[in-house]
């Protein structure tokens, strides 16, 4: 055991040596910049109308003298500066043209960010080699981020938009979403009661009430599902497996089609008598659903070598950010040229 | 009344999303019905994050084992359920400057963002990352030539492994052309065209006379196992 | 590291792992039956990191659903309207994004109107974001939002909000992501709901997602909603059977947008791009070395599943 922890120091302080001396000779690695954008808008309005507001960067702008400070006061403006994320070959174009330009700049809260999406994905990928508590951090940390990320999600994309801004249009269009345009809806009112009661699951008592709207879930679900998988998965799929066991083309007779039309409907068949239990799987009934098991093989096969391509790629993105973003080791996509 | 009120509400929506497929009259309904649907699943989150709260609180009150990464839990939650809700750090929209709260949540650069960013899409994005190591480790344990289903799996999947990979392309590439469609390739596109199809057609006819099955039986009231058992109420 | 580090990287672990096994066979035997596996991990790390470090691809020739799939954008017409259903999040990014960042490019040279909206969760909105930044403001800066894309955002519901969107989007969409009002947006004046759409792209990493068109949308209005789809791998065998009655084509997996990206940058692509919009053909790389590892894998475990037969039973 005290062999194995000395090999892990040994590696882990290489590591970290190794880390420090890319990260502070050459061009560095794990740095993020931005490019900075400055705002400021002004409101063209007389006195008295609805504000009318116009960005002093845009050709709409040139109309105005924004100078007559009587006329566009500095309390009718408003300004700030956006951080967009810029390649670091931008960056050094910019350095290269104008040494000391502010235009792009170095992120320090990026680059944290950077080397904490690093950590991050040595955290959970440690938990390859066993459970440990670097891992415990990062799961703990995606679960309640995550958790609340759809909470907000849900609360600015649906309940602000579509369901307060139905019952109480003008005053969400006050402070909230200036630009929603909704006339006032009261049957709304029922599911806001409905998700009210949702939430009463959380109380100590009275949990029996969250059944009204699970039940509304539930009836909802199964009807939209009832007549969508009948119709698409039960009489389209008829539909579309009846086709002609004898093809001909502009030469006559297809052998390679009509034999693919075959096994297309052949093969469907088969598999229906296997999965069909109301007989005994016995005789000619058995030795059919035998060729479905095959056919099923045949279709679970392929599942899982299409399986295995899906996993490595999500492995490979990762890869990726940690030897292309984080490390600087390749650049594929040419983003640091010139650094 | 507990359990019957619940029962009509599941069968008369039910019944609306039915009758909206074949009656014109009732689809403006049908459509009303899965907005609030739709609206009734944005609350769904809200519990889920609400639940995730009792719990991890109850965790750290009664100081069980591991309680510490509880603590963590609750203040990321907590930091990024306050700076997105809050829409901390968000600019204004250029259509509304004047107004501070009128911009998208999730702008760029806002620490809504930084958290999406530099938190949950590393930490989500190499949780299933994960799965490429354990596809591998499974291939090697629980893979075995048993009998014919077994060959005949494993050798579709070495087929489509291959086929789709330049790997397949090189070893049959020394064929002529007019046994093109014996090269890995064009038979890994077969398989899937024919064969796959004709099983995953049979394997999506059953699940549906399945669903269409569980509906009804949910819808008239046949199958009541959502509404939990009758012994666990108050 | 390059192309030809990286192959000898491999090739020497291969062939040292062959002179092992033929020269020590017992003891191979012996630690192969009761390996640790993390040792698999290992190697499966190895698989697909050397690839990525020495940058391995290989050329990618098109096969007939991306060929279909890339016709169907073809044949629309500058101005023609697109739904582009972003129905994914970053855990399939890897093999999702470089399809949407296909589909972009594409519609933006063929001068289609573009409607991105998402189903499958509250993160697709920065799916959104990614090919609006990466693609639409980056190389085609002259296209106006509102006037040529729109953002509609998320909504939760999964087939609930397809179920709605067939006939009326608005009384759903009341805003577009950013607030504004879907009645003050010029490319949503005329829109009343997605049959009006000429196509929908749909790049879709589970539930809810091309399913849920398919059912929803393309199903009961099969004359006036098309559409065409990438999936990730483990969903693209069960959308075989909707081609082509419910769903006109579909890129499989990596291998699919690898193949669309190539049909993509030889009509429309030009040497300054580089491979930014060749994502899928790097990622195809480690794909084939980790292919042939799983091949192996299997094999091995085989061999050593029946010497271990052979031996119990003598």
């Amino acid at each position: 055991m005290q062999g194995r922890t000395l090999v892990w120091t040994l590696i882990f302080v290489i590591a970290g040596v190794w880390l420090l001396l890319r990260a502070t000779t050459g061009s560095g690695m794990g740095k993020a910049y931005v490019k900075r954008t400055d705002q400021q808008f002004v409101n063209v309005a007389e006195a008295g109308e609805a504000a009318e507001w116009i960005e002093v960067h845009t050709p709409a702008a040139r109309a105005y003298d924004f100078q007559d400070l009587p006329r566009y006061p500095l309390e009718e403006r408003v300004g700030w500066t956006e951080y967009d994320p810029a390649p670091p070959k931008d960056w050094a174009a910019a350095e290269k043209a104008n040494p000391g330009q502010q235009t792009y700049v170095f992120s320090l809260w990026r680059s944290i960010g950077l080397w904490l999406a690093a950590m991050f994905t040595f955290g959970i990928f440690s938990f390859l080699y066993r459970d440990n508590p670097f891992y415990k951090i990062s799961e703990a940390v995606v679960v309640g981020v995550s958790a609340a990320y759809w909470m907000v999600v849900a609360f600015h994309t649906t309940l602000l938009p579509n369901l307060f801004g139905k019952i109480l249009p003008t005053w969400i269009q006050s402070w909230a979403m200036p630009g929603l345009k909704e006339e006032r809806n009261l049957w709304y009112l029922v599911p806001l009661v409905l998700g009210v009661m949702l939430l009463w699951r959380l109380m100590p008592k009275g949990g029996w009430i969250s059944r009204w709207p699970l039940a509304f879930f539930i009836g909802v679900f199964c009807g939209l599902r009832l007549m969508a998988y009948m119709h698409g998965d039960f009489l389209m799929q008829i539909r579309s497996a009846i086709v002609p066991l004898g093809v001909f083309g502009p030469d006559g007779f297809d052998f390679w089609e009509s034999l693919r039309s075959v096994f297309l409907i052949g093969g469907l068949l088969v598999c229906l008598v296997y999965f069909f239990f109301s007989f005994e799987h016995k005789g000619f009934v058995g030795k059919t659903a035998k060729v479905g098991i095959w056919v099923l093989m045949i279709t679970f096969g392929a599942g899982f070598g299409y399986t295995v391509m899906g996993r490595i790629a999500l492995l490979a993105i990762r890869l990726e950010f940690i030897f292309d973003d984080w490390l600087w080791l390749i650049d594929p996509t040419g983003q640091r040229i010139g650094l | 009344m507990k359990r019957l009120i619940p029962l009509w509400i599941t069968a008369i929506a039910g019944i609306v999303l039915i009758a909206s497929y074949f009656v014109p009259y009732a689809q403006g309904l049908g459509e009303l019905t899965s907005i609030w649907f739709d609206i009734l699943a944005g609350f769904a989150f809200i519990l889920g994050g609400g639940n995730l709260l009792k719990v991890h609180l109850k965790k750290v009150s009664d100081k069980v084992a591991g309680w510490g990464y509880s603590v963590i839990l609750l203040a990321s939650f907590l930091i990024t359920l306050f700076v997105g809700l809050g829409k901390i750090g968000v600019h204004p929209s250029p259509d509304y400057p004047d107004n501070s709260w009128s911009g998208v949540y999730n702008e760029v650069g806002s620490p809504f963002w930084w958290l999406y960013e530099y938190a949950f899409k590393p930490l989500t994005a190499t949780m299933f990352a994960m799965l490429a190591f354990y596809i591998a480790s499974a291939s090697f344990r629980a893979f075995r030539a048993k009998n014919v289903e077994a060959v005949l799996l494993l050798g579709t999947a070495f087929i489509i492994l291959l086929g789709r990979t330049f790997a397949g392309v090189w070893l049959t590439s020394w064929l002529p052309e007019s046994l093109s469609g014996l090269k890995i390739e064009n038979i890994s596109v077969y398989i899937m065209q024919v064969f796959n199809t004709a099983g995953s057609r049979a394997i999506i006819i059953g699940i549906a006379l399945g669903i269409a099955s569980t509906s009804l039986k949910v819808i008239l009231g046949v199958d009541r196992s959502y509404l939990g058992s009758a012994r666990s109420e108050p | 590291m390059n192309a030809a580090w990286a192959w000898t990287i491999l090739v020497v672990v291969v062939g040292a792992s062959l002179v092992v096994l033929v020269t020590r066979r017992e003891q191979t035997y012996r630690a192969l039956k009761d390996l640790d596996r993390r040792w698999i991990f290992l190697l499966m790390l190895l698989a697909v990191a050397i690839p990525i470090l020495g940058e391995l691809t290989f050329p990618e020739k098109p096969t007939g659903l991306a060929k279909a799939v890339f016709d169907e954008i073809e044949k629309l017409e500058p101005g023609d309207k697109v739904l582009m259903a972003w129905d994914y999040d970053p855990a399939s990014e890897g093999e999702l994004g470089p399809m949407a960042t296909a589909f972009t490019y594409h519609c933006c040279k063929k001068g289609l109107k573009m409607y991105y909206m998402t189903i499958f969760s509250p993160v697709g909105p920065q799916m959104i974001d990614d090919s609006i930044n990466n693609v639409l403001k980056t190389e085609f800066p002259h296209y106006e939002y509102g006037v040529d894309y729109v953002n509609l955002g998320y909504k939760p519901g999964y087939e609930g909000v397809v179920k709605v969107i067939v006939s009326d989007l608005k009384e759903l969409y009341t805003t577009d992501h950013y607030g504004t009002s879907t009645r003050d947006i010029p490319m949503m004046k005329d829109i009343r709901n997605i049959q009006q759409m000429d196509l929908i792209v749909n790049v879709s990493a589970g539930y809810a997602g091309t399913k849920e068109w398919v059912l929803f949308a393309t199903t009961p209005y099969p004359e006036n909603i098309k559409m065409v789809a990438g999936t990730t791998g483990v969903m693209a065998p069960g959308m075989y059977p909707y081609i082509p009655d419910q769903l006109l084509s579909l890129l499989a997996a990596i291998k699919g947008a690898a193949e669309y990206e190539e049909l993509v940058m030889s009509a429309y692509g030009n040497d300054d791009l580089g491979l930014k919009y060749r994502k899928g053909m790097l990622r195809m790389g480690p794909q084939l070395i980790a292919h042939v590892l799983i091949i192996i894998l299997i094999i091995i475990a085989n061999i050593i599943y029946f010497a271990e037969k052979r031996r119990g039973a003598a």
